[in-house]
């Protein structure tokens, strides 16, 4: 296998904005839609700056050869006033870049500052800006052009101008939004403490956040400022005389029964100018996306052999996983190792606790044995077996959902972590809970729907009436996660998976869920997996317990030899850290390692 | 739900107040020169300066602005000062013709932009990269060139549409439909590839979400998750996407209009513009913000009641 395991590293944190600002301009020239965006506006502007140098004849010269093909004296042809389309085009390009440099230069200098004040103080300017950019945001550009241009003539600079002012508003959102979000970091408040003034904070720390984005927007908005600039002249509210290549678009439409190439040339100058500002808007955006998610296509042929052959062993375990390993395909060409070569069971009746800091693979292996990895995530080798079901596709190096949509909520099912987000905002607590019983179960809505009532009543919650006709907004977050247990038992599973099902509770809740989720086992026998960073919780509720680290298990057996006498390091260390704080609820240690792939 | 409809509301209102003191401040604070613009430069200074008499331009800005507003709650926008017609008939004349073709293209670009954009969003792929390309070259290409470009394959070359409208007043339906078919075609693709784009980000947000892994993991089927969850929670993005395109329609509206020489309140903003009518020009402009308004209202009201928090409150 050419894997290239590639060590988890943590992202660099507040990178340096010039490493940054190199790496983003090398990204681009390696990118060829960058590379064509640069060539065409490279071209366009020495063909505005060069204009006089370049341009064969006058452009404002009018001549009896009047709209000529191309060839011969006049290269291009001549429009319906005999003058050289060649030149014109050249001398077009200065209107054009004008227009795009004005728009987005007043855009930014209005949108700019004040998406920065608006962020940055709040307040009634917030206030007032934002109401000021609702009103501006629901007038049609063109309308107002209009009425510009009804007021003050063909003038391109005031147009542009006013249009500038008409989009500023993609900027302030921009930059507020921005803004709102640094100004919260610990960084921007140690700044403040520091004794930093307000202005060396925008200018040093939220300046350079922006900065990307803003380029971004501004590369936009000078596409459709030509495009709205040409659009004017073509309606024939353009001055006449002028070289542009709207006037020209003109022009050429008027005339387009007798030389149809007339119109061709301006229209295509535009679409290329327009083309290059957005190609090199996306490929900075592009440059600029750090977590850019690779997909793999496994040829079935060639990884089949590389695979282990599974050999299904008739196990006694009701879950057993044996050599499991994910990996991700990085944008580089390798591999990231997530889960690298896990064994654990599970039997029923009992809670194995799988233990680890973030990013250790053990959320990973849990969704693997629910068959709910990301899509590009890839099992390249072990086995999940479910009561005798195989659900590793060796083949695809997916699990295998034909099998799994059998056995998931039926069988398995899942407790999540945080409770507020795993519920649907739009629907009812009761319509949530009754539509996996009524399918799964095949049992009418009243049925589920008492059936429901009793599940509320047995995960504690004193008026299950109430809570069914509510809206997850209307209930707390330890009210949600007991409706998410309630779901999660609701329709009878062997399995229950529970990813740190108490770590978003407050500590008092925290002993009662664990008290629901004991008692609830107690009655109907199920195996439990639980996933957690925390040991008070393993302790508490725990038979057997695995250590993971860095993808590999470090450690397992039974939860009291662990606590007593650890053997690993690992787990001597993270048993350590838990006693030694006061209380046993506190966090393990905090390596920000691993990159978010929990 | 019914206060958050009266908020709504009211700011509508204010909208529309402050554009139209802007609109009309931006129209007539240099009276000088519009009676200069309508007679001419040959016209000695004291015809020029009884002309801004007879329009009434030599009273104070605030006075007329005063005036304009309170006439303007009756729907009286004044007349035109070319064809001396009252604004609001002239408008009415044009209007349906263009609401018609806007509300045509609203519809279409909704149907159309959300099944690409979901398709994208769920089978990623090659339909993704599709709509990625198209709104690449919908950005790149200007509303108006679509426009040449149609009437020059399928009007010019191929013949299959007119290329200028027929439509008049006792115009048969079939020739209405033969002759907005090519209109609303360019009015649309633009928006459709921008629209899907955005509502494929729209959808992947939402997928990407928690509760949709916990619904999976209940065991409901796919299909019902994307249609009953997902294109639900989608939703509010969806529509505000469309009624920013709804805002850029009614522009778009203005250069189909002079493509086709369709006789919709485009070409009368155009004509108004080029003979600085001004009344006719603010009259274009407060109709535009009014529509504006009210189809925010309405996307304001239908994004409410999609969200349990101000619907159940």
């Amino acid at each position: 296998m050419s894997d290239v395991e590639v060590v988890p590293t943590a992202p660099a944190v507040g990178q340096s904005g010039t490493v940054k600002r190199a790496g983003v301009v090398g990204r681009l020239l390696k990118n060829p839609m960058g590379v064509i965006a640069i060539v065409i506006l490279v071209v366009i502007v020495a063909s505005a700056v060069f204009a006089e140098f370049l341009a064969p004849m006058d452009p404002t010269r009018a001549t009896n050869t009047v709209l000529a093909g191309p060839g011969g004296a006049n290269i291009l042809g001549t429009d319906s006033n005999g003058r050289d389309i060649l030149s014109r085009l050249f001398f077009g390009a200065q209107g054009t870049l004008v227009s795009a440099a004005l728009a987005a230069g007043v855009a930014i200098g209005i949108g700019l500052p004040a998406g920065l004040l608006a962020g940055y103080y709040g307040s009634w300017f917030d206030s007032l800006s934002s109401w000021a950019t609702n009103i501006l945001m629901a007038l049609p550009n063109m309308i107002v052009l209009l009425a510009v241009r009804a007021v003050v003539g063909p003038s391109i600079p005031i147009t542009m101008m006013i249009f500038g002012i008409m989009v500023s508003p993609g900027f302030f959102r921009l930059v507020r939004t921005a803004t709102q979000s640094v100004r919260n970091e610990l960084y921007v408040d140690a700044a403040r403490v520091a004794g930093l003034s307000d202005f060396r904070i925008m200018a040093r720390h939220i300046f350079g956040v922006v900065r990307a984005p803003v380029i971004i927007q501004a590369a936009m908005v000078c596409g459709i400022a030509i495009s709205f600039q040409s659009a004017l002249e073509f309606l024939g509210l353009g001055d006449p005389s002028a070289s542009t290549w709207g006037v020209m678009i003109n022009d050429g439409f008027r005339s387009i029964y007798r030389q149809p190439l007339a119109l061709l040339w301006p229209t295509l100058a535009i679409s290329f100018t327009i083309g290059g500002f957005v190609l090199l808007g996306n490929a900075l955006r592009d440059a600029l996306e750090d977590q850019v998610k690779v997909k793999e296509k496994v040829a079935a042929a060639t990884t089949s052999a590389v695979i282990t052959e599974v050999v299904k062993t008739p196990t006694t375990h009701l879950l057993e996983v044996a050599d499991l390993r994910i990996q991700y395909p990085q944008p580089g060409g390798g591999r990231k190792t997530v889960v690298d070569g896990v064994s654990w069971y599970v039997d029923r009746d009992e809670v194995l606790g799988i233990v680890g800091e973030s990013g250790s693979g053990k959320s990973q292996s849990a969704f693997a044995v629910l068959g709910l990895l990301p899509d590009n995530a890839l099992v390249t080798s072990g086995q999940i077996i479910f009561d005798g079901h195989q659900t590793v596709d060796t083949r695809s190096q997916r699990i295998n959902q034909s099998i799994l949509s059998e056995l998931r909520g039926k069988r398995i099912s899942y407790i999540p972590q945080e409770p507020m987000s795993n519920l649907d905002p739009s629907f009812t607590i009761g319509s949530q809970l009754v539509r996996p019983m009524v399918k799964t179960l095949k049992i009418s809505d009243s049925e589920a729907e008492k059936r429901a009532m009793d599940l509320l009543a047995a995960v504690g919650i004193k008026d299950p009436r109430r809570t069914f006709q509510s809206y997850p907004h209307q209930v707390s977050g330890g009210m949600a996660q007991r409706v998410l247990i309630a779901g999660a038992i609701s329709c009878e599973p062997d399995l229950i998976i529970a990813d740190e099902p108490t770590t978003a509770l407050d500590v008092t809740v925290q002993a009662e869920v664990l008290d629901v989720i004991r008692e609830l086992q107690r009655e109907l026998h199920q195996g439990i997996i639980l996933v957690t960073h925390n040991f008070g919780v393993v302790a508490d509720i725990c038979d057997r317990v695995a250590v993971m680290q860095n993808g590999r298990i470090v450690e397992q057996g039974d939860v009291r030899s662990i606590l007593r006498t650890p053997q690993d390091p690992y787990t001597q260390m993270l048993l350590e850290s838990m006693l030694v704080g006061k209380t046993p609820m506190t966090k393990l240690i905090t390596q920000e390692s691993m990159g978010g792939l929990q | 739900m019914l206060s958050f409809i009266g908020k709504r509301l009211l700011s509508g209102v204010m909208a529309l107040f402050v554009v139209a003191c802007l609109t009309f401040t931006l129209l007539y604070v240099s009276s000088g020169n519009i009676a200069r613009n309508i007679m001419g430069d040959q016209a000695t200074e004291e015809a020029v300066a009884a002309k801004a008499r007879e329009l009434g331009l030599d009273r104070p800005l605030l006075l007329r602005l005063g005036d304009w507003l309170l006439n303007a709650v009756q729907l009286r926008f004044g007349n035109s000062w070319f064809t001396n017609q009252p604004v609001f008939t002239a408008i009415g004349a044009r209007l349906p013709l263009t609401l018609t073709m806007v509300l045509v293209a609203i519809v279409l670009i909704g149907i159309v932009a959300t099944l690409l954009g979901v398709t994208a969003a769920v089978k990623r792929g090659a339909a993704d990269r599709i709509v990625q390309v198209m709104a690449v070259l919908a950005a790149s290409i200007p509303g108006f060139i679509v426009g040449i470009v149609l009437v020059l394959l399928f009007a010019i070359q191929l013949r299959w549409f007119p290329a200028i409208s027929r439509i008049s007043p006792n115009s048969k339906p079939a020739d209405w439909a033969s002759s907005l078919t090519l209109p609303v075609i360019a009015l649309v693709l633009n928006g459709i590839a921008s629209a899907a784009q955005q509502i494929r980000s729209a959808f992947i947000k939402q997928l990407e979400l928690d509760y949709v892994r916990t619904l999976r993991s209940r065991g409901i089927a796919e299909r019902e998750i994307l249609f009953r969850h997902v294109l639900r929670a989608a939703a509010p993005a969806g529509l505000t996407v469309l009624s920013l395109q709804f805002i850029g329609l009614l522009g778009g509206v203005v250069i189909i209009e002079s493509i086709f020489a369709l006789p919709g309140m485009g070409r009368l903003a155009v004509d108004a513009t080029t003979q600085s009518d001004l009344p006719l020009v603010m009259g274009v402009v407060i109709y535009s913000v009014a529509i504006v308004v009210v189809v925010n209202l309405l996307v304001d009201i239908a994004n409410g009641w999609l969200n349990p928090k101000v619907r159940v409150s």
